[in-house]
C-alpha cells in the first residue's frame, strides 16, 4: 500500500514524503529531498573561476588555475558524498525498532538503529532559526543510569 | 507483541527437520539456531539438548518444525510434523515451511490448548528475520559473558533486546560442535555444516601460546625487578633517568610487553583489542627498526656520520661566534649599552670555547658511541628515535645552558625594575598580606632607589635582546625534539590491529545492525534481514551509529 504526498522546506524546495505499508507490523516513510540545481552548480563553478583568473591576472602563476580546478572537483565530490542528501528513509518495526536511513547523493548511506526498548517518546520539537521557529520531528532516548530521565534527543529526518 | 523468529540464512536451504533454539519470553522472540535432520530419536535429541544446556547456560530447546518441500506437497509429512509437537511440547509452537526452488515461506505459531484442538486457537502474525550466524557470532555486540554476580543457569533476562539474541548466538559454541555429516546419533545443520571453520596456523599458534607467554613473562618480570632495585633511585642517577626520554620510551615499551604477555585472560573485547593493538605496533616497531640497522649498515652510515659530526658542531660554534659578535657590535641599528655588552659577550664566547673543546677531546670515541647506539635500533624504531633526541640534547646543551643565563638574567632585572617601580611611585609589596601597600620611605632610600631604577632601565634593551635571542635559538631546538617526540608517539599509539581488521573483516568492529525489508507477498509473513553494520571512522552523519542495548 503507498501513499505519496509533496510538501516543501524551509527554503522553499519541493520535498516528497512516500509511505508504504509492508504489513501491519511494518511501515517506511521515505523522503526525498530536492535535486541539486544545474543553475547552483554553475553559479558556484563560475565565482571561483572567476575569482581564480583574477588572481592569475595579479600573479601570472599558472598553478593557480590548476589549483582551482582541482579544489572545484574536490569540493563537488566533497559536497554529494558528505553533505548532500539525496533520501532519507524511516522504517518502523512493531516491537523491534526504528531505523533511520540517509543516503547521499554520491550514493552513500548511513544507517541508526534504534530499539524499542530504548525509545522514551517520540515529539515534535520547535526551533528558532534564524527569523522563524520550525518544527522537528525527533525520538526521546532513555537514559540507562537515571529511568525517567532522557539521555539523547535524535532529530529525524536532517 | 508481534512474535518475532530470528532464523539463520544457512539453514535456509537445509532439509527438513526440527527446530532447535532459544525463546526469549520478554521480546516474545524466538531465535532458531540449528536444525535437526530426519531420522532422530527424540530421546537422544533431548539428552543433546541438556548437554548444551549444562555446558553453556542457555536454555536450548525445540521450538518447533522446518519443512522444506518439494513442489508437490507431502501429505504424511505434514501430519508427521504436526505429531512432533505432541512430544517436544513448547509454547508456542512454530511451523516454518518454504516450497523448494521458490521464495515463498509460511509461517505458523499455534498455541497448544490441549492434544485434541489443532485448529489455530491462538494463531499470530509471525516476522521472520533472517541473521548471518557467523557474522553475528563474530561480531561481539552482546554484552560480556561473564558478569560476577549471576549464578550458574541464570539466563540474562535483563539484556535488553537485539543483545539477548546476540548473546545466545554467541554462547551456544557447543551447539555448534557436531553438524550433520558426523556419525552422531543426531545430525544437525548450522553455520558450520559447510564445514568447520578452523585453521591448523592458528590452532597451534594457540596452543604454543600459553608455554611462550609463560616464560616471556618471567623474563620481563626480571627485568623490572632488576630496573626497580635501589641502586637507580639514588639522586644523581634518577635525576638523569628522568631527563632522558629514551628512559621514558624503554619503560614504556616494558609495560606494553608486560601487558601482552601476562598470563591473564582479556576480560572483555575491548581489552583484547587494546592487547592485539600493542603487539602489532611493536611487532612493526621492531621490524621498521631492523629496516634501519641493515640500511645504515649497508650505506655505512655510521661512519660517514661519525665523521661528520666534529665539522658540523664546529660550524654550529662558528655561526655561533659570529652571532655573538654581530650582538656585541649594533645589532639592527639598535644601540646597546658597550660596558655590558662586552662583558656578556664575552663570557658566551667563552662558554662555546670550551664547549668546543669538550667536543673535541670526545672525537675519538664518536664512531664507537655512534656504533652501539646504532645497535640499539634493534629494540625498535622508537627507541633510535628517543636516543637521536637524547643526542640533539646533549650536542646542543650549550645553547640550553645560555638560554638559562640570559633568562635569569632578564628574570632578576625584572624584579628589580618592578619592585623598584613601586618604591618610585610610593608603594611596597606586604609579603604577608600578598598584595600591594603604600609605604612611606626616607630620602635616601627615595634617593638610591631612583638611582638603581634608572640604571637598570637604561640596560634593559641589552639584556632583552640577549635573552630574546636565547629563546629564538632554544625554541628551534625544542621543536625539533617536539618533531621526533611526536612522530614517536605516532608509533606508540596508531591502532593497526583495528585498521587491519577495519580493512578485512569489518564485522568484528561492528556497532550497531540494520534491517532490509525483503520481498513481500501479501498473506505470506513478513521477512527482513538483519544485517550488522560497521563503525565507520569518517563522521559521516550527526546522528552516528548507536550499539543495541
Amino acid at each position: 500500500m503507498e501513499d505519496e504526498q509533496s510538501f516543501s522546506d524551509i527554503y522553499g524546495g519541493r520535498l516528497a514524503l512516500q509511505r508504504r505499508c509492508y504489513s501491519p507490523s511494518c511501515l517506511e516513510f521515505c523522503l526525498s529531498c530536492p535535486r541539486i540545481t544545474l543553475r547552483s552548480l554553475t553559479a558556484v563553478t563560475c565565482t571561483v573561476w572567476l575569482a581564480a583568473y583574477g588572481l592569475f591576472t595579479l600573479c601570472e602563476n599558472s598553478m593557480i588555475l590548476s589549483a582551482a580546478i582541482f579544489i572545484t572537483l574536490l569540493g563537488l565530490l566533497g559536497y554529494l558524498h558528505f553533505v548532500k542528501i539525496d533520501h532519507e528513509t524511516l522504517l518502523i518495526i512493531d516491537s523491534l525498532g526504528i531505523q533511520m536511513t540517509s543516503s547521499y547523493a554520491s550514493g552513500k548511506e548511513s544507517t541508526t538503529f534504534i530499539e524499542m526498548g530504548e525509545v522514551k517518546d517520540v515529539v515534535i520539537n520547535e526551533a528558532i532559526y534564524m527569523q522563524k521557529v520550525i518544527y522537528y520531528l525527533c525520538i526521546l532516548l532513555k537514559d540507562p543510569v537515571e529511568p525517567h530521565g532522557i539521555s539523547q534527543v535524535v532529530p529525524l529526518f536532517q | 507483541m508481534v512474535l518475532k523468529a530470528f532464523f539463520p540464512t544457512c539453514c535456509a536451504s537445509a532439509d527438513s527437520g526440527l527446530l532447535v533454539g532459544r525463546w526469549v519470553p520478554e521480546q516474545s522472540s524466538a531465535v532458531v539456531l540449528a536444525v535437526v535432520h530426519f531420522p532422530f530419536i527424540p530421546i537422544q535429541v533431548k539428552e543433546l539438548l541438556a548437554q548444551v544446556q549444562q555446558a553453556s547456560q542457555v536454555g536450548v530447546t525445540v521450538l518447533g518444525t522446518w519443512c522444506h518441500r518439494r513442489q508437490e506437497p507431502e501429505e504424511s509429512l505434514g501430519h508427521f510434523l504436526e505429531g512432533l509437537g505432541a512430544i517436544f511440547s513448547h509454547k508456542p509452537w512454530f511451523q516454518l515451511c518454504r516450497e523448494r526452488g521458490s521464495k515463498s515461506w509460511s509461517c505458523k505459531a499455534t498455541h497448544w490448548q490441549g492434544p485434541t484442538s489443532h485448529a489455530a486457537s491462538g494463531e499470530d502474525q509471525v516476522m521472520l528475520i533472517f541473521y548471518d550466524q557467523r557474522k553475528v557470532l563474530l561480531s561481539q555486540l552482546h554484552p560480556p559473558a561473564v558478569l560476577p554476580d549471576r549464578q550458574a543457569g541464570d539466563t540474562t533476562a535483563s539484556a535488553g533486546g537485539l543483545a539477548a539474541v546476540f548473546d545466545t548466538v554467541a554462547r551456544s559454541e557447543a551447539l555448534f560442535q557436531s553438524d550433520r555429516f558426523d556419525e552422531g546419533p543426531v545430525r544437525l545443520s548450522h553455520w558450520q555444516s559447510e564445514g568447520v571453520e578452523a585453521s591448523i596456523l592458528v590452532e597451534l599458534a594457540k596452543w604454543a601460546a600459553g608455554p611462550v607467554c609463560l616464560l616471556l613473562a618471567c623474563l620481563l618480570s626480571l627485568v623490572s625487578a632488576a630496573s626497580a632495585c635501589r641502586v637507580f633511585k639514588l639522586w644523581p642517577l634518577s635525576f638523569i633517568w628522568s631527563k632522558l626520554s629514551t628512559c621514558e620510551q624503554l619503560r614504556h615499551r616494558l609495560e606494553q610487553l608486560t601487558l601482552i604477555f601476562s598470563t591473564r585472560k582479556a576480560k572483555n573485547p575491548a581489552q583484547l583489542m587494546r592487547k592485539a593493538n600493542m603487539l602489532v605496533s611493536v611487532l612493526l616497531d621492531v621490524a621498521l627498526g631492523l629496516m634501519l640497522l641493515s640500511w645504515l649498515h649497508r650505506k655505512d652510515l655510521i661512519g660517514q656520520l661519525a665523521d661528520a659530526l666534529i665539522p658540523v658542531a664546529d660550524h654550529v660554534a662558528k655561526e655561533l661566534q659570529h652571532l655573538l659578535q654581530w650582538l656585541m657590535g649594533a645589532p639592527a641599528g639598535l644601540k646597546m649599552n658597550r660596558a655590558l655588552d662586552q662583558v656578556l659577550g664575552r663570557f658566551f664566547l667563552y662558554h662555546i670555547h670550551l664547549w668546543i673543546s669538550y667536543i673535541h677531546l670526545m672525537s675519538p670515541f664518536i664512531e664507537r658511541i655512534l656504533w652501539h647506539v646504532g645497535l640499539s635500533a634493534c629494540l625498535g624504531l622508537t627507541v633510535a628515535l628517543s636516543i637521536l633526541s637524547d643526542i640533539i640534547a646533549l650536542l646542543t646543551f650549550h645553547i640550553y645552558c645560555f638560554y638559562v643565563y640570559g633568562a635569569r638574567l632578564y628574570c632578576l632585572k625584572i624584579h628589580g625594575l618592578s619592585s623598584l617601580w613601586r618604591l618610585f611611585r610610593g608603594k611596597k609589596w606586604n609579603v604577608l598580606r600578598q598584595r600591594v601597600d603604600s609605604c612611606s620611605y626616607d630620602l635616601d632610600q627615595l634617593f638610591i632607589g631612583t638611582l638603581l631604577f634608572t640604571i637598570l632601565v637604561f640596560l634593559l634593551p641589552t639584556t632583552a635582546l640577549y635573552y630574546l635571542v636565547f629563546t629564538l635559538l632554544r625554541l628551534l631546538v625544542v621543536t625539533v625534539q617536539g618533531l621526533i617526540h611526536l612522530l614517536v608517539d605516532l608509533i606508540n599509539s596508531l591502532p593497526l590491529y583495528s585498521l587491519g581488521l577495519r580493512l578485512c573483516r569489518p564485522y568484528r568492529l561492528a556497532a550497531g545492525v540494520k534491517f532490509r525489508v525483503l520481498e513481500h507477498e501479501t498473506g505470506r509473513p513478513l521477512r527482513l534481514l538483519m544485517q550488522v553494520s560497521i563503525a565507520c571512522i569518517l563522521p559521516c552523519s550527526s546522528k552516528g551509529l548507536r550499539e543495541p542495548g
